[in-house]
């Protein structure tokens, strides 16, 4: 995967991750062209989108779009079900989550997303593990500031 | 008041956490920039203080706002520092930061590599885990190179959390520095078998990565993922796993047999695997799942409600599709009806696999049908990009392979022309190329073709109307070229004429208006010569006044070549006029300038130019350059191929069945290769399958010229008229098939039903010429025509190096080449007459090994008498047989005579041989693969076998030619002598100071050494001669004191001291070998004495 977006249906960005080195601008670019492109298109529309030399997979839940750049041999139903359990752990850790729980905790959603995904690839298929691992890493981050208190 | 104030600003700085910064965004929304721009100076305040807490909740607001597109890059020292926290709540942030913000230009990284690596052994794992996915994103070559080992080290950490982590990153890793590939590769195996399916799960994601780059190596896995296929559970590593056989399968082939049977398992189980295993159906034993896919398409379609989930069914299965056709299209083409479907879907991806499939299914018979239905798509189709992507479709489905599909041309032009009335398309110039491609090749379509150009010129307003359109007037392009050039067919020249020299013109781009000024001087002779015919004599003259009315527009014009051909032109026309005012007939002057067949060259035609004799491509043009580098890495590549070369043959004559087999070969590769175009009887059988057929003569189309208004979509009635053609013919060929059955009652199986005709059985009513010979001898002529001829109006156009240039327009001119025969008997004359002239004769030895370096000695022997080739040697050693060595030898042709029949022949010694062919004896000599026209030089490559390198030996030889002159050819013999210094078998090595230290100190070496007096040179000087001269390289150099190294081709070591003090030398040796050493030393005494 190179990499992945999550914006509202305002084309508002509201997570990026980039598993590939690209310059600022380059990343704004490509980020404003996709949204545009992704939102025109309509509810009924397949879920995959051929752009440039890359496969763009997407899906909508509720008001976001979750949009994976993967390259051309790459499966898309994988990446679909990525997307998937992405929001699936999403869900979990924030109990039904919705669109503010990610604006007013996004730095959450970017370390489920880093235990779920590392450099592109699944790292972790089991849900559980990955919310174990995030609960412990919170547990200690409370343990922190409690003795910096 | 003072402390309130600070105090309040404290309270304010603690309290704006991300939380607020969000809020309060979203609160301003009509200032927003304002308020973040408020915000960042805070920010800026608060990476200021010492406390690390402010400044991680700092950073993280950074981090939001770079998601929105502000620049932080300036704050990325403050993250390193965040980073670096040893809190973990903190350096998370840090990391997570750092994350977003870097690249690979973001110069502190170099600041982080030793945090990271005190991270990533910190007894935390999450701390260590943190690192990793941090790193994971800005992992630059550098950090690759300082970190891999750690990282190895981690992927046999004890928790697997870290060990999964380790082994996804390595990947990472792998592609900024491939070096720790090999290393960490065992390690990377062993974890495919980890007891965690977490890690395992990693190491397969890991390695399908690494071998869809290159499967090659990793074929040797295929047992232990055929095991793991076989077990796992687990479809995320399954898909993984199926994918890699996906790249491994076309390498081994048994492994798609063997892989049916748990993939149709796996198939069964679980549907959605399926997208993974198209990769394999290309293998495909799989076939079967092909009805599955299309029911799946068809089930999909037959659905009322478009739910997104079965569209994406669709997509799949369309993908699938394409990747089926490539290998058994007839199962594809069956569901012909169901992509035609596809392509009137709302969405786009859909629409555009369901095109790619076209391409594939498209026959004679439902060519027409398919485009006509793409057609009515253009005219629909929203946005640029789907409408460019439907005319680049069509038009490939058109020409593949050669327009095989194509039977009434009419109808494809009339296509071109309807798809010049797309706005806004960038592809003007494929359309413009396809026009001209089809008005070269086919012959039958010119009239109608010219007529349709016409009317575009005419009308070329509609086309260049608006600015947005400016694509298309690459159409006007063809049409201007196509009219000018096939003009006897215009029906009204005058017209077209005076339609190309309009003022509107000046607008194109300057390329396009250098074919308008080009093409109207043609129409201009053509009218000429209709004028002239009538008796009245002022109807040229005026013609000519409109030339040079008209022209001056151009001349000015600001493109070079439009002014310089203007100008050419102009010129020429007020000459003409001149003429006319004296009543001389011109007219056919004037034509000659065009006459003759503009025919096209194919791309590859410049392999049929031959080799002028003597120029041998491969031969260096100067010394080859001393330094041999690539002797370390792969010198058993450039032995092996270059030993053979001494019996390849250069221009000698093949037999029969070779040229026969050739002859084959490259017509079959012609019938596929769409820039052959020369016609030729034999062209016509490649449509003439069925037998019968060529009684069917090629339909005239007598229709009145339908194109009078551009613009109006006017190719649907050629499907009509198609069918109405096709119909006709069946019915005639039915009566023959009649007669036939009468006459004849063999009973062949040949079946011609009167109901669904065949493909065979579609006749195309024109033929495309199809080149058969590879270059034509039309063509090889005008080769000579481009550099010899002078006054012909045409050369200039052609490019200038006079090579062979394709008609495809390239850069803007068209370069067609005119062919005309008669020119070339000429030049071959010419070059009969060279005179003869002093023969001269000078033999020079020339001594090399290896590329190393070189020595000369001239054995100066001179004969005046005999027309003789000049020769130079080389003597190479063979590093990879130490029994070999390869001498060059060039052979120049000094005199004025053609030298043939070269035989180069030794008189072995006992120690050393020259390597003949099989078969051939002892005393036979090798014959020169080519001959030597006067001035001209060329290498020949003969090996020898030699035994023992210890001794310098001089082989003697003899070559024998024939000189030929005008009158007459002599038989010719040259002596020479080989000389094997034992310095040519030595070979550069380059050697380090403590691999020589211990070398030395072995023991295993003999001792000599010489006194060389009188030297005057520098002594930097003197070692770079014996570096140069006798291929050593130095060790070690202090002040004037120099340690040298070499190595012989039978891997004796050579280790020289070379020590200065005044004019003195003393060179202590050592060397395995002592007799080689003492030969050695001798060679290198010589040199200096010689100075």
């Amino acid at each position: 995967m190179q990499f992945m977006l999550l914006f509202s249906r305002q084309g508002k960005l509201r997570l990026q991750k980039w598993y590939v080195p690209l310059s600022d601008k380059e990343k704004k670019k490509i980020t404003r062209e996709l949204v545009q492109t992704v939102l025109a298109r309509k509810p009924k529309m397949c879920s995959f989108l051929e752009w440039r030399d890359l496969k763009i997979v997407y899906k909508r839940y509720a008001s976001l779009y979750f949009c994976c750049a993967i390259e051309d041999q790459d499966n898309e139903l994988i990446t679909l079900e990525i997307i998937h359990r992405y929001v699936e752990l999403l869900d979990k850790y924030f109990g039904s989550v919705c669109e503010l729980d990610i604006i007013f905790n996004f730095e959450k959603a970017y370390f489920i997303l880093d235990e779920f995904l590392l450099g592109g690839e699944a790292q972790e298929t089991s849900k559980k593990n990955v919310l174990k691992a995030i609960e412990q890493a919170d547990l200690l981050q409370e343990l922190n500031a409690f003795n910096v208190n | 008041m003072a402390l309130k104030i600070v105090k309040g600003s404290i309270d304010r700085m603690f309290d704006k956490n991300l939380q607020d910064l969000v809020r309060g965004i979203r609160n301003h929304k009509e200032d927003e920039a304002k308020y973040i721009s408020t915000c960042i100076d805070e920010i800026k305040q608060e990476l200021k203080q010492d406390n690390i807490a402010v400044k991680a909740n700092a950073v993280c607001k950074l981090t939001y706002l770079q998601m929105l597109g502000y620049d932080v890059s300036w704050a990325a020292f403050n993250i390193v520092e965040v980073m670096s926290s040893s809190k973990f709540t903190y350096k998370r942030i840090g990391y997570l930061a750092a994350s977003q913000c870097f690249h690979e230009s973001t110069d502190v990284i170099m600041l982080t590599t030793n945090q990271i690596r005190k991270d990533l052994s910190s007894p935390n794992q999450y701390d260590t885990g943190v690192a990793l996915t941090g790193l994971s994103c800005f992992v630059t070559p550098d950090l690759a190179r300082d970190l891999a080992n750690d990282i190895m080290t981690l992927m046999s950490h004890t928790k697997p959390y870290i060990r999964k982590k380790a082994v996804l990153i390595m990947y990472k890793v792998f592609l900024k520095y491939p070096e720790s590939l090999r290393p960490a590769f065992p390690r990377l195996k062993e974890k495919l078998e980890d007891p965690d399916p977490g890690v395992q799960s990693a190491a397969v994601n890991v390695i399908c990565e690494l071998a869809r780059r290159n499967p090659k190596n990793y074929l040797s896995l295929a047992p232990l993922f055929f095991k793991l296929m076989t077990s796992s559970t687990n479809n995320w590593v399954l898909i993984k796993i199926i994918k890699l056989f996906g790249a491994l399968t076309p390498l081994e082939p048994r492994l798609g047999k063997k892989l049916i049977e748990p993939l149709t398992n796996l198939i069964h189980r679980k549907i959605h695997i399926f997208s993974s295993h198209k990769m394999l159906c290309s293998q495909s034993h799989l076939i079967v799942s092909l009805s599955r896919i299309a029911v799946l398409i068809s089930l999909s379609s037959g659905m009322p409600n478009h739910s997104a989930s079965i569209q994406v069914m669709k997509y799949l299965g369309l993908l699938a599709m394409s990747k089926i056709l490539k290998t058994h299209p007839k199962s594809v083409q069956s569901h012909k009806d169901l992509i035609l479907q596809c392509l009137d879907d709302k969405d786009e991806s859909i629409r555009l696999r369901a095109l790619d499939l076209l391409y594939g299914m498209v026959s004679k018979k439902n060519l027409m049908e398919i485009v006509k239905k793409l057609m009515l798509h253009v005219d629909k189709a929203e946005g640029t990009t789907y409408r460019d992507e439907l005319l680049t479709k069509i038009i490939d489905i058109c020409s593949q392979s050669n327009y095989q599909y194509i039977t009434n041309f009419e109808w494809y032009i009339s296509i071109l022309v309807e798809l010049t009335r797309l706005e806004g398309t960038r592809h003007g110039h494929l359309i413009a190329s396809q026009m001209l491609d089809v008005a070269i090749r086919v012959r039958a379509i010119r009239v109608f073709a010219v007529a349709q150009m016409a009317t575009l010129l005419d009308n070329a307003h509609l086309l260049t109307g608006n600015m947005q359109r400016m694509g298309i007037c690459e159409v006007l392009y063809a049409a201007a070229w196509i009219c000018g050039e096939f003009s006897e067919h215009l029906e009204n020249p005058m017209q077209t004429l005076e339609a190309m020299l309009r003022p509107k013109v000046a607008t194109l781009p300057g390329h396009i208006q250098a074919v308008y000024v080009q093409n109207a001087a043609k129409l201009f002779a053509t009218v000429l010569k209709n004028q002239e015919g009538n008796t009245d004599s002022t109807a040229a003259q005026e013609t000519s006044q409109l030339m040079i009315d008209r022209l001056p527009l151009f001349v000015q014009s600001a493109n070079l070549e439009v002014q310089e051909r203007a100008s050419c032109i102009l010129q020429l026309v007020k000459y003409i006029q001149k003429l006319q005012q004296k009543d001389v007939e011109v007219a056919e002057e004037v034509c000659a300038l065009f006459a003759g067949e503009l025919n096209p060259v194919a791309p590859k035609a410049q392999k049929k130019v031959p080799v002028p004799e003597g120029l041998d491509l491969d031969a260096w043009i100067n010394e080859p350059p001393s330094e041999s580098e690539s002797e370390d890495e792969q010198p058993k590549a450039i032995f092996a191929k270059e030993e053979p070369k001494h019996s390849r043959p250069r221009h000698t004559e093949v037999d029969e069945k070779e040229l026969a087999r050739r002859r084959e070969a490259r017509k079959q590769e012609q019938a596929n290769n769409p820039f052959y175009i020369k016609a030729s009887p034999s062209s016509q059988k490649a449509y003439q399958e069925a037998p019968g057929v060529e009684h069917i003569p090629v339909v005239q189309i007598d229709l009145s010229v339908p194109l009078k208004v551009p613009g109006l979509p006017m190719s649907d009635q050629y499907v009509k008229l198609e069918e109405e053609r096709r119909q006709k013919e069946r019915a005639d060929k039915k009566k023959k098939e009649k007669k036939k059955r009468k006459e004849k009652r063999s009973g062949r199986g040949r079946k011609h039903d009167s109901g669904p005709e065949s493909e065979e059985d579609i006749t195309p009513a024109h033929m495309v010429d199809i080149v058969t010979e590879e270059m034509p001898e039309v063509h090889r002529s005008c080769l000579n025509i481009t550099m010899n001829l002078k006054g012909n109006a045409r050369t200039n156009m052609i490019s200038a190096k006079g090579a062979v240039s394709s008609y495809v327009v390239s850069g803007g001119i068209f370069l067609p080449v005119k062919s005309s025969k008669h020119k070339k008997k000429k030049q071959k004359k010419e070059k009969e007459e060279k005179e003869k002239k002093k023969k001269k004769k000078h033999h020079h030895h020339h001594h090399h090994s290896d590329g190393g370096g070189e020595e000369s000695v001239q054995n100066g022997t001179v004969e005046e008498e005999e027309p003789l080739p000049v020769s130079v040697y080389d003597i190479q050693g063979n590093l990879q047989d130490g029994s070999q060595v390869v001498v060059s030898v060039i052979f120049e042709n000094k005199c004025d005579s053609f030298l043939k029949s070269m035989e180069f022949n030794v008189l072995d010694s006992l120690n050393s041989k020259l390597q003949r062919p099989e078969g051939s004896g002892p005393h036979d000599g090798l014959t020169v693969p080519f001959q030597l026209p006067p001035g001209v030089s060329n290498e020949a490559r003969f090996v020898f076998t030699v035994q023992s390198i210890v001794m310098p030996q001089k082989l003697k030889g003899t070559l024998t030619f024939i000189v030929k002159n005008e009158d007459s050819s002599t038989h010719e013999k040259l002596d020479f002598k080989l000389h094997f210094t034992c310095t040519s078998y030595l070979i550069t090595t380059p050697c380090y100071s403590d691999a020589f230290a211990k070398l030395l100190e072995s023991g295993d070496l003999k001792c000599s050494s010489v006194r060389l007096e009188g030297v005057i040179m520098p002594f930097h000087h003197l070692l770079a001669r014996i570096c140069f001269h006798h291929h050593f390289s130095v060790v070690e150099r202090i002040d004037s004191c120099a340690s040298m190294y070499s190595r012989s081709i039978q891997g004796h070591h050579v280790c020289l001291l070379v020590k200065t003090s005044g004019q003195t030398v003393s060179i202590d040796a050592k060397c395995d070998e002592p007799t080689l050493l003492g030969n050695v030393l001798d060679e290198i005494k010589q040199t200096f004495s010689q100075c």
